[in-house]
């Protein structure tokens, strides 16, 4: 198996507390890997520190071979500059729970930020492009309201096509639907199983263990800054082996 | 109970209170008011100066004096402030501490004594230059103009360098994590996403601060700028006219300030786009658990 994305060993302290205790991990090109876990097991932390939005304390994270945020010369690490850091985030897109779309921008606007403003490809075609995610994500007709004028999960989807929009190699969703009423989760699950069922390589932090069990490759259980269990949605979710995980899905079924 | 029963099938009618009090207090501040207004039109004022100055060249050339010295030094101010701001906020402890310094000097002295010293900048350097290259005569170069634009331009930027950085505070940290999300540096995330909303919350108080420069630029008048205060003394020196060209200087000083604060909404609308109407429903405060969940 060629992996994608690798974790080795990461070890990541707020202050005295310690959030990743020794985490590996490995996602395929393609497959997408659901993390569940009760709150505080480090799971979103595990995925900013994919993104380098948290400092890794110790091990580290490749992302299509290539070593995220440091230069490796021999067994020295050389920290790389904000300008190269900002060129790796660029192959990871991010949705975050509470969307963090740019209020002061159209849908339009936001979704082109990023090819026109970073990528520095022309804006005709940017455009064009962004036309066609809103659709797939089902907002053609919102593409010039502003953010604030639009619902959570129409927000949501907006956030995942600002993300798709750089063409990213591997998609993170951080609780994608958890922010949201209950009667918008679905179109937000319904967009991320399009994009799963595409294709794309995607690592989704989620308390619904209906998404997963339908759609995830592999789904790995957290717990206390560790991985406790991965395996099949069959496996994890129908028989858990462990006992943690086995109460974890009682308590949340 | 007993109110609402014997009411019966009649509609209650609500009977507005009179606000006999309201009327009263108004009437009195209406005559309070007429009785300041006949005092100054029987004083001792000869009101045909002020209008005979009103539009005078001298006193017209000394407003638009004091508007350029007032924009040209918000300009200096506001570039100083932003960039003080963001080295106040960089990770790099020179940067950050040199932001320190600079606020702390330049807030700290008045800012007439400020002029006065960038005025009298000959008496420290007699020449100013690199040496071997090129050098000039301080007094040639510290013009009053000069002097009182580095002066309160300089002090401007002290102030509003904290006005910019708790405009940077007020925006949620996640609007950064977003912009380096899509590959920006965190420089261009600054300048690209978080200042343009910060202006929202910078932009009052900035009006406030350009209303306070425009009364600040009569200072100058000490060091020989021709502003408008400055004009209408020279104008007052002659004729003796005090009063009235006193007056003279407050009206322009009112337009010029009325002007300013109309202005303000229109930039205000500008850098409410997205505001507008309904604001998302997001929990203002997000706790440590939640993030490390």
């Amino acid at each position: 198996m060629d992996a994608l994305i690798t974790a080795v060993g990461l070890q990541k302290f707020f202050g005295s507390f310690h959030v990743l205790q020794d985490v590996d991990f490995a996602i395929a090109k393609g497959e997408v890997v659901c993390i569940i876990g009760p709150s505080g097991s480090g799971k979103s932390t595990f995925l900013r520190c994919i993104n380098q939005l948290e400092r890794i304390d110790s091990g580290y994270v490749t992302v299509d071979g290539e070593m995220v945020g440091y230069r490796r010369d021999g067994h020295r690490l050389y920290p790389l500059s904000d300008g190269e850091i900002a060129r790796q985030r660029q192959a990871v897109g991010m949705v975050f729970q509470r969307f963090h779309l740019f209020p002061h921008k159209t849908v339009l606007q936001n979704i082109i930020e990023g090819p026109v403003g970073v990528l520095k490809r022309r804006r005709t075609d940017c455009v064009q492009e962004a036309k066609v995610l809103l659709k797939r994500v089902g907002l053609a007709h919102r593409a010039d309201a502003y953010p604030g004028e639009l619902s959570g999960g129409q927000q949501q989807r907006v956030a995942i096509a600002r993300a798709l929009a750089m063409k990213p190699k591997a998609m993170l969703f951080d609780e994608p639907t958890s922010a949201l009423d209950p009667e918008l989760v679905g179109e937000v699950l319904n967009v991320m199983k399009e994009l799963a069922a595409s294709g794309t390589t995607m690592i989704v932090v989620t308390h619904e263990l209906g998404f997963c069990r339908e759609v995830a490759d592999r789904v790995v259980f957290m717990d206390a800054g560790r991985i406790v269990d991965s395996g099949t949605p069959g496996e994890i979710l129908e028989n858990p082996r462990n006992p943690r995980v086995k109460n974890f899905i009682s308590a949340v079924l | 109970m007993r109110d609402i029963e014997s009411a019966g099938s009649t509609p209650f009618v609500i009977v507005p209170p009179r606000k006999i009090w309201t009327k009263v207090l108004g009437a009195i501040v209406i005559i309070l008011l007429a009785l300041l207004v006949r005092a100054f039109w029987v004083g001792d004022i000869a009101w045909s100066y002020v209008g005979d100055n009103l539009f005078a060249p001298s006193v017209l050339k000394g407003v638009v004096g004091s508007i350029v010295m007032t924009f040209c030094t918000m300009a200096l101010g506001i570039l100083l402030g932003v960039i003080a701001a963001i080295m106040r906020m960089s990770d790099n402890p020179v940067l950050r501490n040199v932001s320190i310094g600079y606020v702390w000097l330049f807030r700290g002295i008045p800012a007439l004594l400020q002029l006065l010293l960038w005025f009298n900048l000959a008496l420290i350097f007699p020449t100013i230059g690199v040496p071997g290259l090129f050098s000039f005569k301080t007094v040639d170069i510290m013009t009053p103009f000069v002097a009182a634009f580095l002066g309160l331009g300089i002090q401007q930027g002290a102030y509003t360098a904290e006005v910019v950085r708790a405009g940077i505070l007020s925006i949620d940290k996640g609007q950064t994590e977003a912009g380096l999300s899509i590959g920006m540096t965190p420089l261009r995330a600054m300048l690209r996403i978080v200042l343009p909303q910060a202006m929202r919350v910078i932009v009052p108080p900035i009006g406030n601060e350009t209303i306070g420069m425009v009364k600040l630029t009569s200072l100058a008048s000490v060091i020989q700028y021709s502003e408008l205060l400055r004009s209408v003394e020279d104008v007052y020196y002659v004729n003796s006219r005090v009063i009235e060209l006193l007056i003279v200087a407050a009206i322009w000083y009112m337009v010029v300030v009325t002007v300013l604060s109309i202005g303000q909404i229109f930039v205000e609308r500008h850098f409410s786009k997205g505001w507008g109407g309904h604001r998302p429903t997001q929990p203002a405060q997000q706790t440590l658990a939640e993030e490390a969940a």
